[in-house]
Parts: C-alpha cells; structure tokens; sequence
C-alpha cells in the first residue's frame, strides 16, 4: 500500500497525463471545428473562389446580400419551413403521440414509438428515396394510388406541392426528438397527481390539460429552443428532395443557398467567399442561440467540480 | 373512456402509417416487377441478381456509371468503422479527464464542449473544404473520417463524461491506493464500469459515419473513395431510378442492413443516442 508521501509525490506525475487524456480531443476539435469558425467568418470577408486567393473585399459581401434579389425570398422561405416545420411535426406531432402513446398500453405505446425512430436512423439518402417514390407523377405511386380511391387526378407531388413534400420529409424525422424528451418528462409525472385527480373524478382531457402540460413547460421550451436552431442550419432533406426547386429558389433555404453558392454553382462559378458571408450570418446566430441554452436550461449545474481529488 | 381509447389508437395507426409503408414498398420495389400503389405485380429476384458481381449494369448496354458495389460498400465500412473507433477512444480519454481531473480551465472546457455540442457543424463546410485542401485531405476518406470525429466530439464527450460522472468515486480511490497509476486505474477499473457508454458512443459513431451524406459529397470527387451514400443518391437521381427501380431498391435495402439490425437489438443505446443527439 502506498503511503501518503507518495501518493504526492506522484501527484506531478499523474497530472502529466491529463495532456494524454486530453490532447487528442482537442487537437482535433481546435483544428476541425474551432478554426473553421473563425476561417468562415474570414472567408466571408474574401471574394475567395476555386484558387483560394484571399483577396479582402471585407464587408462588400454582407453589402451584396442586402441587395441580392434572392435573399429576401430566400429567407422568407427559411422562416416559413423553420416554423412550419417546428408547429406540425417537431413540437405539435411529437406532443401528440407523446401523449398518445403514454396514455396506452405501455408495449403497445413504445412499439409506435420505435417505429417513429425509423425515419432518423435511416440514412438521408435512402429516406429521402422513399418519399421521391412515394410522391411520384404517375398513377401508382403512392401517394396517387391512394388519392385515386377518392377520385383524384395523378399529380407529381414533388413539382407541384414542393414545400408540402419539404415539411413531410423532415417532419417525419424531425418528430422522433421532442416524442422522446416528451415522453421522458410524461413518464415522470409522479403518478400521484393522477391518480388524485382521478379520485376528484377528472376526466382524462383534463388530466392532460390541467396536470400534465403544465408539467412539461421546460421541456416545451427546450425541444422548441434546440429545434429552432437545428431547422435553421439544416439543408440535407432539402437538397436531396427538391434541390431547392423546382423553378428558381422555390423550396431554397438560407443554408442551402450558401451550400449551392460555394459548391453546386450553374457553370462551375464558385463562390467560397459570399457563401461563407452567409454562412457567417447561421454560424453567429448558432453561437448566440447555444449560449442560450446554455444560460436557460442551466447547464451549469451539470458542471460541479469532481467531488474529491484523488491526487 | 373507450371512445377515447379507440380515437386514440386510430390516430396513432393513420399517424404511423406513412412510415411503415414507405419501407414496405422499398422492401417490395426489389422483389416486384412493377407495383400498383402497395400491390405487388409479378415476383423477380432479378433485381437482386447482381450481387453475383456488384458490377450495376444499365439495362440494354454493357455500361456501368456507378462504381462496384463491393468497393463502395468496403469504404463505407471502413469510413464507418474508424469514425466509430476514433470517437470512442478520443471522447472516452477527454471525458474522463473532464470527469476526474481538477485543473485550470474545465469549466470552460466544459462550456466550450456544451456550445459545440448545440452547435451545427454543417454550417462550416467552405471552411472545412479549405482546410481539408490546405492539408491535401481533400477527395481521401481519410478527410471524411478527421472532420466527422472532430463534429461529433462533444457529442461523444458529453455522453462519456455523463457515464463516469455515475461511476463512484470509492472504486478509483482504493486502485489508486493500492498502488495502480491513474492511466491503469482508468483502463481497468472504471472503463470496464462505462462499458454502456462505449457502447453508445460506438453506435452513434458507426451510425454516423455510415450514413454520412454531405461530407462525401463535398470532399471526395473520385467514385474510387464513394460510400452507400452517394451510391444510392446518384442512382437516385439519375435516369436509373425510372429504368430499374428495383435495383436501386436493393441497394438501398443493403444499406438498411446495420439500421435495421442496431434498430431490432439495440433500442436503449439508439434512445440515449438519440435524447443527446441533435438534427432536424
């Protein structure tokens, strides 16, 4: 057994290796994540093309997307699939089939909700396939092999009814999120309070209203909160659904613009430099959002010291 | 009551519906010559008669665009695999450390790792695409694989830190006492006490990198260096999908395969996943 002497005297020693636990995380995110924030936000500076010269326009770009006669559409489109998106699907679906699935038999409730993980797990490409099958122009695709019961013309989904298509995509795997923090703060609702309101002869609309709603304000909050910003960034349904189509800039989002500015430019023009002004304008609005959470959903009580140290 | 009850379950079938389709129909695409809605005309197994070669030959010629099955399939694992590895190793040391250690900086360090965390990564990706040039990583797996470990750390540390945090303090003291060093305590006593966590973070990883889409899309030009991802993207959206969708649909269903199966026999790893991962 080693006596108290040396334990300190290993002290120096053993805090050497904390450089072993740590560098290898850091180094990465330093060089992969930290940097390429600020690189972006340089870059935006630049009108840096496929040469990769940094010649320094500096605000010239943020004065060009304030007279880019797409911004305004794009963003509009933005604010419209952000908050249509979060409303039907990543907080009011989720919302619902929480409570629909803690309110049955208990197998039968996670069953539903396995199968509404399905979406997220797939991977972007083979999902977004299914859907462009499923909403296909001709008569047996479908979508209009099910509306032909009612008497409805074949129709392609995708051309004509693009954002529909946009926000069942990403609905379908948007919800799976806020179902599984609903669920979690439902399933914690001590089980006292209902049956009090049972005895008091509550009917169960009104357990769920007056009881188990107001119970899960904070993870409302969060769910809403943290969405909010992933819809904001994200581009990839998108881009493999409609492509920002059809038409010009139709289903295009803000992150999608950047996306196609730098990478996907008609005639192979690309544009590192306006893209990343723009991506500049989601990577503030993230940092400022993660902040955030940070200060709302106090996180910081998630960072108590260790409790003792060892040596 | 059992009105509601009946409401209640309608809902929850129409609602669900969509999802169970959409896969029933890839799963009959590949084995239907053709389909009226979800009705299955004429049984073939020629969608699936490739596989013999992996060479995807257009219908009516002797070309193939797209690169062998077995290739791309191999750098989708291999992509998949180190992505996985790196992640568990990296944020099972840094979580750690964080956990354990008392030293100047954590909580900033703990901070930082939050912010990233919430952080969309995608937004990034001219940056990335330059560093990755700066570094001649670009169109190599290898620049796939550093930038998704570097995105998915805080993740991985986070979901790390948690399992260690609920590892009793005791256990380490007495190895210590007794004599092992910190890096021995970690390895053998408390890392055998995470095993769940490793578990989870090795999924995650492995889920990660084997749907990854974006990344190879945008770094790697050659067909030589493509995963699943772009496989099925490109017959997408070529003129394939409309001349032999059945194939399309096969390929597609052998990249469902660890889906499916981390889907049926690791639900309590996907739900913590899932609650700690972000996306739309």
């Amino acid at each position: 057994m080693a006596t108290l002497t040396t334990l300190r005297i290993r002290r120096k020693v053993f805090k050497g290796y904390l450089a072993v636990f740590l560098i290898p995380s850091l180094t990465f995110i330093a060089v992969f994540f930290l940097l390429p924030v600020i690189l972006t936000f340089l870059i935006g500076l630049t009108d840096m093309d496929y040469s990769f010269k940094w010649n320094w326009i500096w605000l010239d770009n943020y004065i060009k997307i304030l007279s880019d006669r797409w911004a305004y559409k794009i963003m509009m489109n933005t604010f419209f699939y952000v908050f249509s998106t979060l409303t039907f699907f990543n907080v009011g679906l989720a919302l619902l089939i929480s409570i629909a699935t803690t309110h049955v038999n208990e197998l039968v409730g996670s069953a539903f909700r396995a199968l509404w993980l399905l979406p997220r797990i797939t991977p972007s490409t083979v999902y977004a396939l299914l859907w462009l099958w499923a909403a296909r122009g001709e008569e047996y695709s479908l979508f209009n092999w099910i509306l032909g019961f009612f008497g409805f013309k074949p129709i392609d989904w995708r051309l004509t009814h693009p954002w529909l298509i946009v926000i069942l995509v990403n609905g379908f795997v948007g919800t799976s999120f806020g179902m599984i923090i609903f669920t979690a703060a439902l399933k914690s609702i001590p089980e006292d309070y209902i049956r009090a309101a049972k005895v008091d002869g509550a009917s169960t609309l009104q357990i769920i209203r007056h009881i188990e709603l107001p119970l899960i304000k904070w993870p409302l909050l969060f769910v809403t909160a943290y969405q909010t910003l992933s819809l904001f960034t994200s581009y990839e349904y998108i881009l493999l659904v409609t492509n920002g189509g059809p038409g010009l800039y139709t289903t295009e989002v803000w992150a999608l613009y950047s996306y196609h500015l730098a990478f996907a430019q008609y005639g192979g023009i690309v544009k590192f430099g306006y893209g990343a002004a723009l991506a500049t304008i989601l990577v503030i609005i993230g940092i400022i959002m993660s902040i955030i959470y940070l200060k709302m959903f106090r996180f910081s009580e998630l960072m108590t010291e260790p409790k003792i140290e060892v040596v | 009551m059992k009105v509601g009850r009946i409401i209640t379950y309608t809902f929850l079938i129409l609602i669900t519906m969509p999802i169970i389709l959409l896969y029933v129909l890839l799963f009959l695409q590949s084995i239907s010559t053709r389909l009226d809605g979800i009705i299955p005309r004429g049984f073939t197994l020629s969608n699936w008669e490739f596989l013999s070669t992996g060479d995807i030959i257009i219908p009516g010629t002797t070309f193939s665009y797209y690169p062998n099955l077995y290739l791309v399939l191999g750098n989708t694992f291999l992509l998949a695999i180190l992505i996985a590895l790196l992640e568990v190793v990296f944020s099972s040391l840094a979580g750690y450390a964080l956990s354990r250690y008392r030293f100047r900086g954590r909580s900033k360090l703990l901070t930082l790792t939050i912010i990233l965390h919430a952080f969309p990564g995608i937004t990034l990706l001219i940056a990335l695409f330059y560093v990755l040039n700066a570094l001649k990583l670009y169109n190599t797996l290898t620049g796939v694989i550093i930038v998704k470990v570097a995105l998915d750390l805080p993740l991985g540390i986070w979901i790390m830190k948690g399992f260690f945090d609920s590892v009793p303090w005791d256990i380490e003291m007495s190895a210590l006492v007794d004599g092992t060093t910190r890096l021995g305590a970690w390895w053998r006593v408390i890392m055998p006490n995470v095993r769940n966590g490793l578990m989870a973070v090795l999924i995650f990883g492995f889920l990660s990198g084997w749907s990854e889409f974006i990344y190879v899309l945008t770094f790697i030009a050659s067909q030589d260096y493509w995963t699943l991802s772009m496989l099925v993207y490109a017959l997408t959206t070529g003129e394939y999908s409309y001349i032999n969708p059945g194939v399309t649909a096969t390929v597609a269903i052998i990249y469902m395969i660890p889906v499916v199966i981390f889907f049926l026999f690791a639900q309590k790893y996907l739900l913590r996943i899932q609650i700690a991962a972000k996306g739309v």
